[in-house]
C-alpha cells in the first residue's frame, strides 16, 4: 500500500520534514485556529492537534481535523488514553479515519489533575504503548483489541508516537523507543528539546541500538516567548529541562522575543546536524503567527512537493 | 489492610441530627490498627459529639469485626435500644451490618480510603487497588496499577523525573522503582515485553465480585 499521508510521503522520500501543532480552543469557535492554521500552510507538512492538552477541556481534537481537512490541510490527530476507554479509542479512530484522518500520535495524557476538571476520573483503560499496538493491530490485521475483525480493511494509517528524552530514568528512554516501535510506531516526535547536549546524548544510545532506521524521528522545537514562559516549563511543565543558561541567554538579550527566535532556529540548524533526525515538530502554542519566519530561517523553505 | 479515616465532627453530627439514641460502634480489625475507628476512637467520637449534643443519649460498643455476621450476631442485642448506629467500620463492615440488621438505621463514621500499610507511624500509604489480576511478579512487588498514577503497564511515562511521579514531588515513580529493581536483578529485558491490555473486567467495573470456594462451602449454603 502507498502512503497516504503526506507527512509519511514527506518523510519515507528522504526529506527533512516539519509539522505544526494546533490547541484547540475552550470553546466551539475555530475561527482563531484556523487562521492559524492557514498561516502555516506552506511551511509544515502536517498539523497536530491536541487531545485536551493538560487535562483542558477543548474543542476535541477529531472535531479541530475535520475542520482542517475541509481547508485542504493534513491533521496528525493526538490521542491520549486519559479520557477514552478502548470501546471509544477504536470508534473514534474509525471515525477520523472515515473522513480522512491519516496521521495519529498515540499517548498517554497528562494526568487530570492538571487540568480543569481535576475531579474526573482518569480512564487510563489502556497505557501508550498498548493504544499504539491498537492501533497497528487495526490497521495491518483488521482485528480490534477484543479480538473481532474489522468488516473492512483500514487504509494505510501514519502511525505516531511522543519520547521524551528529558524524562527518567534517562537510561531507560532509548528502550522505551525500542518498544514503542516495537508496538507499532511509524514516527516519532519529542518533547520539546531545551538542553540539546542531553538530547544529542539520547541520540547517540537511539542510534547505537539502530533505532533511527526504524522510525523517522522528529525532534520538538517550541519558540520562547518570554523569560516568564521558559520559567514556567522550567518549574511546572513535567518532563521537561529548561536548562538555566537558556534562561540567562534571554536576560541578557535586550528583545527577548526576537532571542526566543532565535535560540528555536539555532536549535532547529543543530537537529538538522544531528544523523538519524528526520524532521522537526514546531510547538509554538499561542504563538503560531511565528512559525513561518522559523521555517524559513531555519533553511527549511520551501517545503518539498510530493505527490 | 483497610485504611479510613473518620469523617469530619460535623459530618457525622449533621447526619445524627435527627436521632436521639446513638450507638457509636467501632471495628476492632483494620480501622483499629489504622488508628480510625477502633475502640479508642469509638469513645473519643461518643465523647465529641456528647459536647456538641446534650439531648442524646450516646453508647459505644467494638466489635472484632464488622465485617462477619457471627460478630455483629453476638452483640446484636446490645444494640437493639439506639435508634441508629454509627459505624466505624470501613465500607465493608457498614454494608455487612445492614445487611444482617436491616431493621437498623447503619450510618458510616469513615471515608474508606484503601488497602495499604502504615509506612511509619502516623503515616498510611495505599498500595493494593484489587485489580482481580495481580502483576507483582512482573513488577518485582511493586504495583504498577496502583503506585503508577496512570496504571500504566508498560513502563514510565513522560512525566516521570528524578524518581517522581508529575502528580507530584512527593510521589515516587513507580515505574521508576521497578526499573531500579528489574535492572538490578539483571531483569531488565522484562520490560521490552509489551504486556496487553488490561482485563478490567476482572476488577470493580463489572458489578460487585463474588469467590465461590465449594471446597470449604457448608452443605446448608449450596
Amino acid at each position: 500500500m502507498k502512503p497516504e499521508s503526506k507527512l509519511e510521503k514527506v518523510l519515507s522520500s528522504g526529506h527533512f520534514a516539519v509539522t505544526g501543532e494546533l490547541g484547540p480552543p475552550k470553546s466551539a469557535d475555530v475561527g482563531t485556529l484556523k487562521h492559524h492554521a492557514e498561516a502555516m500552510r506552506n511551511h509544515v507538512e502536517s498539523y497536530n492537534i491536541t487531545d485536551n492538552q493538560t487535562a483542558i477541556v477543548r474543542t476535541s481534537s477529531i472535531g479541530v481535523a475535520a475542520a482542517l481537512i475541509q481547508m485542504g490541510l493534513e491533521p496528525n490527530v493526538q490521542m491520549t488514553v486519559r479520557d477514552r476507554n478502548r470501546i471509544c479509542l477504536q470508534s473514534d479512530l474509525l471515525g477520523a479515519v472515515s473522513f480522512g484522518v491519516r496521521n495519529f500520535l498515540c499517548l498517554q495524557g497528562d494526568h487530570a489533575k492538571f487540568g480543569n476538571e481535576p475531579q474526573s476520573k482518569n480512564v487510563f483503560d489502556l497505557d501508550s504503548m498498548q493504544l499504539l499496538q491498537a492501533v497497528r493491530k487495526l490497521r495491518d490485521e483488521g482485528v480490534f483489541i477484543g479480538g473481532e475483525k474489522l468488516e473492512h480493511p483500514l487504509p494505510r494509517i501514519f502511525i505516531g508516537a511522543v519520547a521524551n528524552p528529558f524524562a527518567d530514568p534517562f537510561e531507560y528512554r532509548p528502550l522505551r523507543l525500542a518498544k514503542k516501535i516495537a508496538a507499532g510506531a511509524q514516527f516519532i516526535q519529542t518533547q520539546c528539546i531545551f538542553d540539546l547536549e542531553r538530547f544529542e546524548k539520547w541520540m547517540e544510545k537511539v542510534r547505537e541500538l539502530g533505532l533511527h532506521k526504524k522510525v523517522y524521528i522528529l525532534g520538538g522545537v517550541t519558540p520562547i516567548k518570554s523569560i516568564g514562559a521558559a520559567r514556567y516549563m522550567q518549574n511546572n511543565v513535567s518532563g521537561m529541562i529548561v536548562p538555566d543558561s537558556l534562561i540567562e541567554r534571554l536576560k541578557g538579550a535586550q528583545d527577548k522575543k526576537k532571542e526566543g527566535l532565535n535560540i528555536a532556529v539555532e536549535t532547529i540548524q543543530r537537529l538538522k546536524e544531528i544523523e538519524g533526525v528526520a524532521g522537526v515538530h514546531v510547538m509554538a502554542i499561542a504563538w503560531e503567527e511565528v512559525v513561518p519566519e522559523i521555517v524559513e530561517r531555519a533553511g527549511l523553505y520551501p517545503r518539498p512537493k510530493v505527490e | 489492610m483497610i485504611v479510613g479515616e473518620r469523617k469530619p465532627l460535623a459530618e457525622i453530627a449533621e447526619m445524627l441530627e435527627p436521632f436521639r439514641k446513638i450507638c457509636v460502634l467501632g471495628c476492632g480489625t483494620c480501622v483499629t490498627v489504622c488508628l480510625s475507628g477502633g475502640e479508642k476512637e469509638a469513645a473519643e467520637t461518643a465523647a465529641a459529639l456528647s459536647l456538641l449534643r446534650k439531648d442524646v443519649e450516646i453508647t459505644t460498643h467494638t466489635l472484632l469485626r464488622q465485617c462477619e455476621y457471627e460478630y455483629i450476631d453476638d452483640y446484636a442485642k446490645n444494640m437493639l435500644e439506639c435508634d441508629v448506629i454509627l459505624s466505624l467500620a470501613c465500607g465493608v463492615g457498614v454494608q455487612t451490618m445492614a445487611t444482617r440488621l436491616p431493621e437498623k438505621i447503619i450510618l458510616p463514621g469513615l471515608n474508606t480510603k484503601f488497602m495499604g500499610y502504615p509506612l511509619e507511624q502516623g503515616v498510611w500509604t495505599e498500595n493494593c487497588l484489587g485489580c482481580g489480576d495481580c502483576v507483582l511478579d512482573l513488577t518485582m512487588g511493586i504495583c504498577p496499577v496502583t503506585r503508577c498514577s496512570k496504571s500504566m503497564l508498560n513502563g514510565p511515562c513522560g512525566g516521570s523525573q528524578y524518581g517522581k511521579c508529575e502528580i507530584s514531588k512527593d510521589v515516587d515513580c513507580a515505574w521508576h522503582l521497578i526499573y531500579e529493581r528489574l535492572l538490578k536483578s539483571g531483569v531488565l529485558d522484562r520490560m521490552e515485553v509489551i504486556q496487553p491490555p488490561k482485563d478490567w473486567s476482572a476488577s470493580h467495573h463489572g458489578g460487585p465480585r463474588t469467590i465461590v470456594r465449594e471446597d470449604v462451602r457448608l452443605e446448608t449454603g449450596k
